[in-house]
C-alpha cells in the first residue's frame, strides 16, 4: 500500500484554511463564496478518498511526528470515514442552499461577512471529532464544532435566536464541561487519553471506576445526541435558526454525539453493561420524541421533535451490542443525515413559498409549486420507513438485529420502533396534507422558488434515493465498518503497533510515558 | 513512581467550585449561569491537575530525572481547556448583553414548549373549576398572564386564535 496517510487531515485542515482567507477576505462576498465552495468540494475528495483507502485498514497520522499515546493522533477507520464522506456531502448542499438563499434575502439582518469563516470552522470541528484518536482532542473537536454552532445559531442577534441560543449555549456548555470532567477522571484512572491505549488499559482497571467512567461519557455524549431525557433543549433551539443552519445542525451535530457515542462504547467499554439503560433511554427517545411530533402545529417544530425521535433508532442498534445492531445503526446514521437535513432544506422553500411554517397558515402549495410538493414527500416518506427507501431497509435491519438478539427488552424496542415509525408516517402526512393540499386559510403570493436553492435540495433528496439504490455496497461497508468495531484490535494495532507505542519520532517522550502511572 | 494520592486541599476546592457552580447555573440570570460556568470550568481544570498526581519538578524532559518530575500532559490540557473557556465566557458576555439591549434583563427564559403548557392549562381551567380552591390561590389564567413571554408578539398564539 503506497503511503497515503497525508490524506488523513485534509477534511480538517481544508475547511480551517479556508476559514481564515474566508475571514481575511471579509469585504469580498465572491471570492468568500468561491473559497469554501472549493475548500469543502476538497475536503468531500479527501473524505471520499479515506472512505476507499480505510476499507483496507485504519489510517493513522501523528500529528507532529510525536509517538501515539503522548502526541495527538488522527484516526481514519471505515466508521470514521464514512460519516466524514456523508457530512462532507450534506455540508456542501446545505451551503450551496445557503449561497444562494443569501443572495436572495439580499443579506436580511445576519453579518454573512461572517457566516463563512463560521461555517467552515464548523466542518473542520466535524471533521476533527470523526478523526480524533484520543479523548482530548474529540473535546477540541467538539468544542470547536460547538462554538461554531453557537454563532450561527445567534447570527443576526435578534431577540427570538438570543432567546433560543441561550437556552442552547448553557446546555452544550454544561455537557462539554461534563465531558471535560469525565476526560480528567479517566487520565486520573489510566494515565492516558489515547483511545486505542485507553482501550488496552480500562479493563485492567476496577470495574466500578469503569462504571463511573462510562456513565460520565455517555451522559456528555447523549445531551449533545440529544437522547431523552436529556434532549428537551433540542426541539426549542433548533427551529428558530435560519433554514440552512437548522438543516446542518439537525443533520450533523447530533450525529457527532451518536458517533462519539458508539466509538467510546464499542472501544472503551466492550462489555455492554449499560445495554439495558440505553435500550430504555432509546424507547423513550423514540416514542416520547415522535408523541412530541405528533402534538406539533409548526412544521420546523414538527421536524425538530422527528430529529429527536429517530435518534432513538440509532441509540437501539448501538444498544444491541451485536455486530448486526451496529451495522443498521450505523447505516441508519447515514441515511438519516440526508434525510433529515433535506426535509430542513426543504422547509425551508416550504417557508419562502408559503410564508410561514405554521401548519394552520399553509395551504395549496401542491397548486403552486408540484416540484416542492415532491420534494418534500420523498425524504418524508424516507424518515418514516416507506418500502423500498434507505429509511425502510435501516429499519428493517434494526427490527432483525433486535429479533436476532431475542431479549424480551429487545422485542418491546422492536414494537417501539414499528410504533414509531408508524407515528412518524402519520406526523409527516398530516404535515404533507396540511401544508400541500388543505385549501389555504389567505390566499398566499406564490413565490418563486430560487434555482440555486432547489437544486442542492434536490441533490440531497436525490442522495437519499442513492443511499436505497447503493443500499448492497453500502450495508456491506456499514457491516465491515462495525465488524472493525466489534473487533477492536485493528483501531488499536494502527495507532500502537506492537501495543506498545506509536512509530513517531519522539522516542524520549514515548519511553518516558512507559514508566507513567496506571 | 510519582505519588498519586490526591492533594485534599485540591480535592476540597474542587468540591466547593462545583458546588457554588452547580448552583449558580440553576439561576435564570444570564450572568450568574456564567459564573456559575467559569467556576465548573475551573474546578475541572483543578481536577486535571489532581489526576496528573502530586505536584513534582518542571515538566521537562531531559532537565529533572524520570519519576521526579510533574506529568507534563495534564498541565497541556488544562492549558487547552483555559482558552477554551476564555472563548466561551467571552460569547456569553456578549450574548447576556445581547439579551440586555434587547429585552432590559439577560434571564433564560421558559422554552416554548413550557410556555404553550401553561397556557393549554390556563385555557382548559374553564372547563374545570375547582371550588375547593376557587378565591384562595390565584387562577392559573392569572398565573399564566404573569408568565414572562417575549415571544408572544402581541396578535396571540395559534391555541388563542382557534
Amino acid at each position: 500500500m503506497t503511503d497515503m496517510t497525508w490524506v488523513v487531515p485534509l477534511p480538517v485542515m481544508l475547511p480551517l484554511l479556508g476559514a481564515g482567507l474566508t475571514l481575511a477576505l471579509y469585504g469580498r462576498p465572491r471570492v468568500q463564496r468561491v473559497v469554501s465552495v472549493s475548500v469543502l468540494s476538497l475536503a468531500l475528495l479527501a473524505s471520499a478518498t479515506l472512505l476507499v483507502l480505510a476499507d483496507d485498514g485504519p489510517l493513522v497520522v501523528e500529528i507532529g511526528g510525536w509517538a501515539a499515546p503522548v502526541g495527538i493522533d488522527l484516526v481514519a477507520d471505515r466508521l470514521s470515514a464514512l460519516m466524514l464522506t456523508i457530512s462532507g456531502a450534506v455540508t456542501l448542499c446545505v451551503l450551496l442552499y445557503s449561497l444562494a438563499q443569501s443572495q436572495e434575502d439580499d443579506e436580511e439582518s445576519a453579518p454573512v461577512s461572517i457566516y463563512h469563516p463560521t461555517y467552515l470552522v464548523l466542518t473542520a470541528g466535524v471533521a476533527n471529532a470523526f478523526l480524533s484518536g484520543d479523548l482530548f482532542n474529540l473535546y477540541v473537536g467538539f468544542e470547536i464544532l460547538l462554538a461554531a454552532s453557537y454563532v450561527l445559531l445567534t447570527l443576526g442577534g435578534t431577540g427570538e435566536r438570543i432567546r433560543a441560543g441561550t437556552i442552547y449555549v448553557v446546555v452544550a456548555l454544561l455537557s462539554s464541561v461534563l465531558f471535560l470532567v469525565a476526560i480528567a477522571m479517566i487520565y486520573a484512572a489510566t494515565g492516558t487519553v489515547n483511545l486505542a491505549q485507553l482501550a488496552i488499559r480500562l479493563p485492567e482497571i476496577d470495574p466500578g471506576t469503569q462504571l463511573v467512567l462510562q456513565v460520565m461519557l455517555l451522559l456528555a455524549f447523549a445531551i449533545k445526541a440529544a437522547i431523552f431525557p436529556l434532549s428537551a433543549w433540542l426541539p426549542d433551539s433548533y427551529p428558530t435558526a435560519p433554514a440552512p443552519v437548522t438543516a446542518v445542525f439537525a443533520g450533523l451535530l447530533t450525529k457527532v454525539g451518536v458517533y462519539a457515542i458508539i466509538r467510546t462504547q464499542t472501544l472503551l467499554f466492550p462489555g455492554g453493561r449499560l445495554d439495558d439503560v440505553l435500550m430504555w433511554a432509546a424507547l423513550a427517545t423514540m416514542l416520547i420524541g415522535i408523541l412530541g411530533a405528533v402534538a406539533q402545529d409548526d412544521i420546523k417544530r414538527l421536524l425538530s421533535f422527528t430529529l429527536v425521535s429517530h435518534i432513538g433508532f440509532m441509540v437501539f442498534g448501538i444498544a444491541l451490542s451485536s455486530e448486526a445492531g451496529m451495522t443498521a445503526a450505523i447505516y441508519y446514521v447515514a441515511h438519516h443525515i440526508t434525510v433529515q437535513t433535506a426535509l430542513f432544506l426543504v422547509v425551508g422553500l416550504v417557508e419562502r413559498a408559503g410564508g410561514s411554517t405554521s401548519l394552520e397558515r399553509l395551504g395549496g402549495l401542491a397548486r403552486f409549486a408540484p416540484l416542492l410538493a415532491v420534494l418534500f414527500f420523498v425524504p418524508a416518506m424516507n424518515l418514516a420507513g416507506i418500502p423500498p427507501l434507505s429509511g425502510f431497509l435501516g429499519k428493517v435491519g434494526l427490527l432483525e438485529a433486535g429479533v436476532a438478539s431475542g431479549t424480551a427488552l429487545a422485542y418491546v424496542l422492536v414494537a417501539g420502533s414499528v410504533l414509531t415509525s408508524l407515528l412518524t408516517l402519520y406526523a409527516l402526512v398530516k404535515a404533507w396534507n396540511k401544508a400541500f393540499w388543505q385549501t389555504p386559510p389567505e390566499d398566499p403570493l406564490p413565490a418563486r422558488l430560487p434555482v440555486g436553492m432547489v437544486v442542492p435540495t434536490a441533490a440531497l433528496v436525490s442522495l437519499g434515493l442513492a443511499l436505497t439504490l447503493a443500499a448492497g455496497p453500502l450495508y456491506a461497508y456499514t457491516s465491515r465498518a462495525a465488524q472493525a468495531l466489534a473487533e477492536r484490535d485493528p483501531y488499536v494495532n494502527a495507532v500502537l503497533p506492537d501495543g506498545e507505542r506509536g512509530p513517531g519520532e519522539s522516542a524520549d517522550v514515548a519511553e518516558t510515558d512507559e514508566g507513567g502511572h496506571g | 513512581m510519582i505519588d498519586m494520592s490526591p492533594n485534599l486541599v485540591l480535592v476540597v476546592t474542587i468540591a466547593a467550585l462545583f458546588t457554588v457552580g452547580v448552583y449558580l447555573l440553576l439561576e435564570r440570570s444570564l450572568s450568574r449561569v456564567l459564573i456559575g460556568v467559569i467556576l465548573i470550568g475551573n474546578g475541572a481544570n483543578l481536577l486535571f491537575l489532581v489526576a496528573g498526581g502530586a505536584a513534582g519538578r518542571p515538566p521537562l524532559v531531559g532537565v529533572e530525572p524520570e519519576g521526579e518530575m510533574s506529568d507534563p500532559l495534564p498541565q497541556a490540557m488544562v492549558l487547552t481547556a483555559i482558552v477554551i473557556t476564555l472563548g466561551m465566557t467571552a460569547f456569553l458576555l456578549a450574548m447576556a448583553y445581547r439579551s440586555w439591549q434587547l429585552h432590559g434583563h439577560d434571564e433564560v427564559q421558559d422554552d416554548v414548549e413550557d410556555r404553550r403548557i401553561v397556557r393549554l392549562a390556563a385555557l382548559d381551567e374553564r372547563a374545570f373549576v375547582d371550588t375547593d380552591t376557587e378565591g384562595v390561590v390565584e387562577s392559573l389564567d392569572e398565573e399564566a398572564a404573569l408568565a414572562r413571554d417575549e415571544t408572544d408578539d402581541g396578535h396571540g398564539t395559534e391555541v388563542e386564535q382557534r
